[in-house]
């Protein structure tokens, strides 16, 4: 029942294969991010230079940019246009609602998916914009971008939301990572408990690996050379 | 009635209230509350519920209306959501397999139709699957030279493919899984269908086109689209697992790419 225009005419299966593709580009994203963010932990010159790489490649960094943000809406557009038909289709449900398997991470994937899209406005806003702060922008603008970090965190509130966002990042991928699997038929029942393992590792990889930054800025631990001002 | 696990001869008997939902074709529906003094244990839930029409009947009031065939687990038209679960508690059984020893003296049970757009209700428990029968139309079939049946042994069939093909084969068609389903998806019973064909050299020569055409049916009868969340297996009667799901997403999607490359048998347009 194809009913956003953009889709119009694809079958359910292969909305779910675009929602696995651009899934998997986007898995694919988050584990690159969250390792170069770990050179937060290296110290500032490793990260502004890490930056700085970054930001000479120029046409290969908005190439990637722009294959991000295309995978974003469609996976976006297509989860919604999904989750809503799914919500039709199911007509309200029993009175009495029971449940034998379906896991809270696959429940709330629609959910999840929602927060996870403000978080990336907040965090574009934050840190690639750099509208949120002057300070932070300031430090930004100059290439600092390790001062930049720990002016962000600085506001436990920020923290905190980042800390929130991704533990809900990675309750969407300890479910998606697998069903990615048998979205595009690469699954079956002797694989289903390895790959949800495999998912649940890599969400809480990805977690501990992204939270870690936020916390180290609020705890100070490591101490970091005093901000250059 | 059988009196198949009666201790001393007699039947133990439960007292139940039981909800049952009322509803006529296109008008808006809700429970009604009865109870049955003495229930014995040993009686199948449907045979429960005739326990209730008789009641109903002795009364002068209406009984309700449900789904029935074969009474022995094997036809798929049995059909009640029992607590919330489609087919009841017990994993593995339909509603007319399932024993009211499995109740507990006193209790309420809840008993409702399937649940989903694609089956509207017809009258009570009774709903329309002929969505089902949509998906069968569009592919649930072989196309074979009618006449006398070919020598069996001329067409090999691998035990492990013949195997898989028979636990595909063992699904009823009696729509649990889009009941259980949370997005009132079929996935499970278009590709139990799917892989019992495709997997056999029978069906083997239309699997491109079954699979397009199973999925497309599906989408039109107005199910919903899988979310891999596992439910429906965990109802099924028969044990039906994700693994057609799996082989239903692999054949659609390959016979869909092949669709694009294949040949249209002329040159191409505008050009030698
Ligand atoms: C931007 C906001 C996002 C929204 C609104 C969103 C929404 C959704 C929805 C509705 C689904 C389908 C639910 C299902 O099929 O069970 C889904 C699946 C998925 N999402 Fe997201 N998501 C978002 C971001 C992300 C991100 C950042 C990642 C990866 C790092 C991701 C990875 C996945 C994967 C792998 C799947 C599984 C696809 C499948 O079932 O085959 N999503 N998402
Ligand atoms: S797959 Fe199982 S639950 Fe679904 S229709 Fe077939 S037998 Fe019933
Ligand atoms: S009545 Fe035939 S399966 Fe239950």
């Amino acid at each position: 029942m194809p009913c956003a225009p953009l889709t119009r005419g694809l079958s359910s299966v292969a909305r779910k294969a675009l929602m696995a593709l651009t899934g998997l580009v986007l898995v694919g994203f988050v584990l690159g991010h969250m390792s170069g963010n770990l050179l937060f932990f290296r110290g500032p010159e490793a990260l502004d230079a890490y930056a700085k790489w970054l930001h000479d490649l120029g046409p290969l960094l908005w190439a990637a940019r722009v294959t991000l943000l295309v995978a974003v809406a469609i996976h976006i557009w297509v989860g919604i246009s999904l989750a809503a038909e799914n919500r039709a289709a199911r007509a309200g449900g029993p009175e009495v609602a029971a449940t034998r398997r379906a896991s809270l991470a696959s429940r709330a994937m629609p959910h999840t998916g929602v927060v996870i899209l403000g978080f990336i406005a907040f965090h574009l806003l934050h840190f690639t914009f750099r509208a949120v702060n002057p300070e932070v922008a300031a430090a930004g603008d100059a290439g600092r971008v390790h001062d930049m970090i720990r002016l962000g965190f600085a506001d436990p509130l920020v923290s905190a939301f980042y800390i929130v966002a991704m533990a809900l990042l990675c309750l969407h991928l300890s479910h998606g990572v697998s069903s990615m699997f048998q979205t595009l038929g690469l699954r079956n029942e002797r694989w289903r408990g390895p790959l949800d393992l495999a998912a649940a590792a890599y969400g809480w990889v990805i977690f501990l690996g992204f939270a870690s930054i936020p916390l180290a800025v609020l705890v100070g631990i490591p101490p970091f050379p005093a901000l250059a001002k | 009635m059988v009196k198949e696990n009666a201790p001393g001869g007699h039947d133990a008997t439960l007292r139940l209230t039981l909800r049952v939902w009322r509803q006529r074709r296109g008008q808006p529906g809700a429970f009604e509350e009865h109870t049955l003094a003495a229930v014995p244990t040993s009686a199948s839930f449907l045979e429960m519920m005739d326990l209730l029409n008789e009641q109903l009947v002795r009364a002068g009031k209406e009984p309700f209306a449900f789904d029935h065939d074969c009474r022995e687990g094997i036809c798929g038209m049995c059909s009640m959501t029992i607590n919330g679960m489609p087919h009841g508690p017990l994993p593995g059984v339909t509603t007319c397999q399932l024993h009211m020893r499995n109740f507990r003296d006193g209790e309420t049970i809840t008993v409702e139709p399937w649940r989903a757009r694609a089956f509207p209700v017809l009258r009570d428990l009774a709903v329309d699957r002929s969505g089902f029968d949509k998906v069968i139309q569009a592919g649930g079939f072989i196309s074979v030279r009618t006449g006398s049946a070919p020598e069996a042994n001329t067409l090999p069939v691998p035990k492990p493919v013949a195997d898989a093909a028979m636990d595909a084969a063992e699904c009823i068609g009696c729509g649990a899984c889009v009941a259980s389903c949370k997005n009132g998806s079929a996935m499970l019973f278009v590709g139990a269908k799917v892989t019992h064909l495709n997997l056999l050299p029978q069906g083997a020569p239309e699997a491109d086109r079954r699979a397009v055409a199973m999925v497309r049916a599906m989408d039109d009868a107005g199910f919903g689209n899988c979310t891999n969340y596992g439910e429906c297996q965990a109802h099924c009667p028969k044990g039906i697992t994700l693994d057609v799901i799996a082989r239903l997403n692999r054949d659609y999607l390959g016979a869909r790419l092949r669709g694009f490359f294949a040949s249209t048998g002329k040159p191409r347009r505008g050009g030698d």
